[in-house]
C-alpha cells in the first residue's frame, strides 16, 4: 500500500482522534473529559479538512466546540459540589455501556465491509458520486420526489421530513427540559 | 516557489517545506504585531489618561519596551498552583493561542496572498475563532481559583451570546458579494472609495458598527472585559497564570484583535484596495512590469490591508481607554436586547435591498453621498484636530507622541 504525505496524515489523525475518544471514555473528571471530547471532534473535523470537506470541517467545529462549551458549563454548574469532582462509574454501567459500543462498532463495521465487498460502479467522470449523494439526501429530505421518478409515479417516494421534523420537535422537548432542570429553585420557607 | 520546490523534493515534502515556510511567516506576523499592539497600547493608554507611557526602553519612545517585557516573561518562574487541575492549566494558553492563529491561515492579505484560499474563508475563520474561548475556559476553571472561575463563566456566557449576533453582520456582506471567499470579497471592492462594502446601503452601514461592536466584545476587550475585570476579579481567566503561559494567552488576545479586524477590512472597509486608485495597484503592475510588478504592486496591497487592520485594532484601544466596563447584566443587554434584534432587521434589510433595489440608480447615489459624508466627517475631524489651539501642553496632534519638551511632568519636576 502506497503511503503519502496524505494517507500518513489520516492515519496520524485518525489516531489522534481514536485515542482522545478513549480519554473521553476513560477519565472521571468531567471537564478533562470535555478536554478529551474537545480534541475528539477537532480530530474529526481536521479529517474533514484533510479531506478537502473545508464547510462540513468549519461547521464541524463551530457546532461542536460550541455545544461542548456549553457542555462544560452545564457540568461544573450542576455537577459541582467541591472543586474538581471526579465521577465513578458502577459496573452495571461499564458493562452496558460497552455492550453498546461493541454492537454499534459491529453495525459499523459490517456495513463498511459489505461496501468494500460490493464492486463499485464506476461514477461518472463530470460528475463525482459523493455530490450526487448528497444532492439526494437533500432532495429527500426535503420531500422533494426523486429527480427520475418526475414523470411516472413513484410508488411511495421516501421523505424524510417527517422523522426530521420529529427529531427537531424531541430536540425541543430535551431544550425544555433543560431549563426546567437548570431553573432557579425557589425553596419555601427558606428565606428568614 | 511552489512549481519549483515541488520539482526539486517531490510533491509530498514540497507540501511539508510550504507549510512549515506560510506558518513561520504567520507566526511571525502574529507574534511581532502582538509586540507592536502592546506597545501602542502603552502609548496610548499613557496618551488618554495623560502620561507618557513607556519612554526609557530602546529610544525616547520606549520602542523596545514590549521586548524587555518579553525576556522578563521568559526567564520568570512558571507557576503552577498546587490545587490546580494541572493538565487543563498548561492546556488552557495552547488552545487559546492556536485557536487565534489558525484564523490566520484564511486570511487573505492581499489579493491571493493568503495561506488557504478557501471557499469559506469567513465561516471558517468564525469557528477557529470560537475555540479560542475553550482555551481560556480550561485554563480558569483548571486554575482551582475563584477569580479565575468566575472570569471563566462569565466568558462563556458573553462568547455564547455575542458570536451570533457578530455571525448575523459576517452574512450581510456576504450576501451581498454572493461568497464566503474572502479573496473574492476582497476583489469586488477594488476601486473608488464608495465601491466599499460600507457604502454599499444603510444597512450594511448598520452591519459594521454593529460588527465592529461584537468583534470588540468577542476579543473581550473593554467595555466587554468582564473575563478580566482587573477591578473586581485581579486579572479574572488569567489571574493563576505567569511567565510565558501568561504572555500565550496576550498573544492569542493581539492575534485575534488584528483577526477580527482583518475580517472587518475584508468584509466592510474595501480589504486591500486604497479607495482612491480607480484599479488594484497590483494588476496595473503586473501588466506594465511583469512578475516583478505583480510582487511590488502585492506588497503595496499587503502594505495597505495591514495598515487598515491597525487603525481598527488602534480604534478597539482608544475605546478601551475611554469606555468604563459594563456589568455583566448589562453586557448581556446590550447583546440581547440590542445587537440581537439590530443584526437580524439588517439582516432582512439587506436582503430586501439585494431584491428590490438592485436596479435603481438612487442606489449609487447612496453610495457616493455616503462616501462623501464620512471622507467628509473625517476630514473635518482632522482639520479640527490640528486648528484647535491647546491651552495645555501636549495636544493637538503635533504633539502626540511629543514625550520629551512641554510634559506636564517635566515642568512639574523643573519647578
Amino acid at each position: 500500500m502506497e503511503i503519502n504525505f496524505h494517507t500518513f496524515l489520516f492515519y496520524l489523525l485518525a489516531c489522534v482522534t481514536g485515542v482522545c475518544a478513549l480519554g473521553v471514555v476513560v477519565t472521571q473528571n468531567i471537564v478533562r473529559s470535555a478536554a478529551w471530547l474537545l480534541f475528539t471532534l477537532a480530530g474529526v473535523s481536521g479529517i474533514f479538512f484533510l479531506l478537502n470537506a473545508d464547510f462540513v470541517g468549519a461547521t464541524q467545529l463551530l457546532i461542536y466546540v460550541g455545544g461542548t462549551l456549553v457542555l462544560v458549563v452545564f457540568g461544573v454548574m450542576l455537577t459541582a459540589q467541591g472543586p474538581f469532582i471526579s465521577m465513578k462509574t458502577g459496573a452495571a454501567e461499564w458493562v452496558i455501556s460497552t455492550a453498546a459500543g461493541l454492537l454499534l462498532f459491529a453495525v459499523l463495521a459490517v456495513t463498511t465491509g459489505m461496501a468494500f465487498a460490493t464492486p463499485k460502479a464506476e461514477p461518472a467522470p463530470d460528475e463525482p458520486a459523493t455530490a450526487r449523494a448528497s444532492v439526494e439526501i437533500g432532495q429527500a429530505l426535503l420531500a422533494v420526489p426523486p429527480a427520475g421518478s418526475s414523470g411516472k409515479k413513484a410508488s411511495a417516494p421516501t421523505t424524510y421530513l417527517l422523522p426530521f421534523e420529529i427529531v427537531s420537535v424531541h430536540l425541543l422537548v430535551v431544550l425544555i427540559g433543560a431549563a426546567y432542570l437548570a431553573r432557579a429553585k425557589r425553596r419555601r420557607g427558606a428565606g428568614s | 516557489v511552489t512549481d519549483f520546490l515541488s520539482e526539486n523534493l517531490g510533491p509530498g515534502p514540497a507540501a511539508a517545506v510550504i507549510a512549515v515556510i506560510v506558518g513561520s511567516v504567520l507566526v511571525g506576523f502574529v507574534a511581532l504585531s502582538a509586540v507592536f499592539f502592546i506597545w501602542l497600547e502603552r502609548k496610548v493608554s499613557g496618551r488618554i489618561q495623560d502620561r507618557l507611557g513607556p519612554t526609557r526602553v530602546g529610544g525616547k519612545f520606549g520602542w523596545l519596551q514590549t521586548i524587555a517585557d518579553g525576556i522578563k516573561l521568559l526567564v520568570k518562574e512558571d507557576v503552577i498552583p498546587g490545587d490546580a487541575d494541572h493538565m487543563l492549566f498548561r492546556l488552557g494558553p495552547y488552545i487559546a493561542f492556536c485557536g487565534s492563529f489558525l484564523a490566520f491561515l484564511a486570511l487573505p492579505f492581499a489579493h491571493n496572498v493568503v495561506a488557504l484560499n478557501m471557499n469559506i474563508a469567513i465561516f471558517y475563520m468564525l469557528a477557529v475563532m470560537s475555540t479560542e474561548v475553550f482555551g481560556i475556559i480550561l485554563g480558569a476553571y483548571g486554575s482551582g481559583s475563584k477569580w479565575s472561575l468566575f472570569g471563566g463563566m462569565r466568558e462563556a456566557a458573553q462568547m455564547v451570546s455575542y458570536e451570533v449576533p457578530m455571525a448575523i453582520c459576517v452574512l450581510v456582506p456576504v450576501i451581498v458579494a454572493g461568497s464566503m471567499n474572502l479573496n473574492e470579497i476582497g476583489n469586488y471592492q477594488s476601486g473608488f472609495i464608495w465601491k466599499w462594502y460600507v457604502f454599499h446601503d444603510p444597512f450594511i452601514f448598520c452591519a459594521f458598527w454593529t460588527y465592529f461592536t461584537c468583534a470588540t466584545a468577542s476579543c473581550k476587550r473593554a467595555p466587554f472585559d468582564l473575563a478580566e475585570a482587573e477591578s473586581e476579579l485581579v486579572a479574572g481567566f488569567h489571574t493563576e497564570y505567569s511567565g510565558l503561559r501568561w504572555s500565550f494567552f496576550f498573544m492569542a488576545e493581539y492575534g485575534s484583535m488584528f483577526a477580527v479586524s482583518g475580517i472587518a477590512t475584508l468584509l466592510f472597509l474595501g480589504g486591500w484596495h486604497l479607495g482612491f486608485l480607480p484599479w488594484d495597484p497590483a494588476d496595473w503592475l503586473r501588466e506594465q512590469m511583469g512578475t516583478a510588478g505583480f510582487i511590488l504592486g502585492s506588497v503595496v496591497s499587503v502594505a495597505v490591508f495591514i495598515a487598515k487592520g491597525w487603525l481598527l485594532v488602534f480604534v478597539m484601544m482608544w475605546v478601551r481607554w475611554t469606555l468604563p466596563r459594563l456589568r455583566i447584566d448589562q453586557v448581556m443587554m446590550t447583546c440581547l436586547k440590542y445587537l440581537l434584534p439590530i443584526s437580524c432587521f439588517v439582516l432582512i434589510g439587506v436582503s430586501a435591498w439585494q431584491l428590490l433595489g438592485n436596479q435603481s440608480t438612487i442606489v449609487d447615489y447612496f453610495k457616493y453621498a455616503c462616501a462623501l459624508a464620512c471622507l467628509g466627517l473625517l476630514g473635518w475631524t482632522i482639520y479640527k484636530i490640528i486648528v484647535t489651539p491647546s491651552t495645555l501642553p501636549p495636544s493637538g496632534a503635533a504633539s502626540i507622541w511629543n514625550t520629551t519638551r512641554d510634559s506636564p511632568f517635566r515642568l512639574a519636576k523643573k519647578s
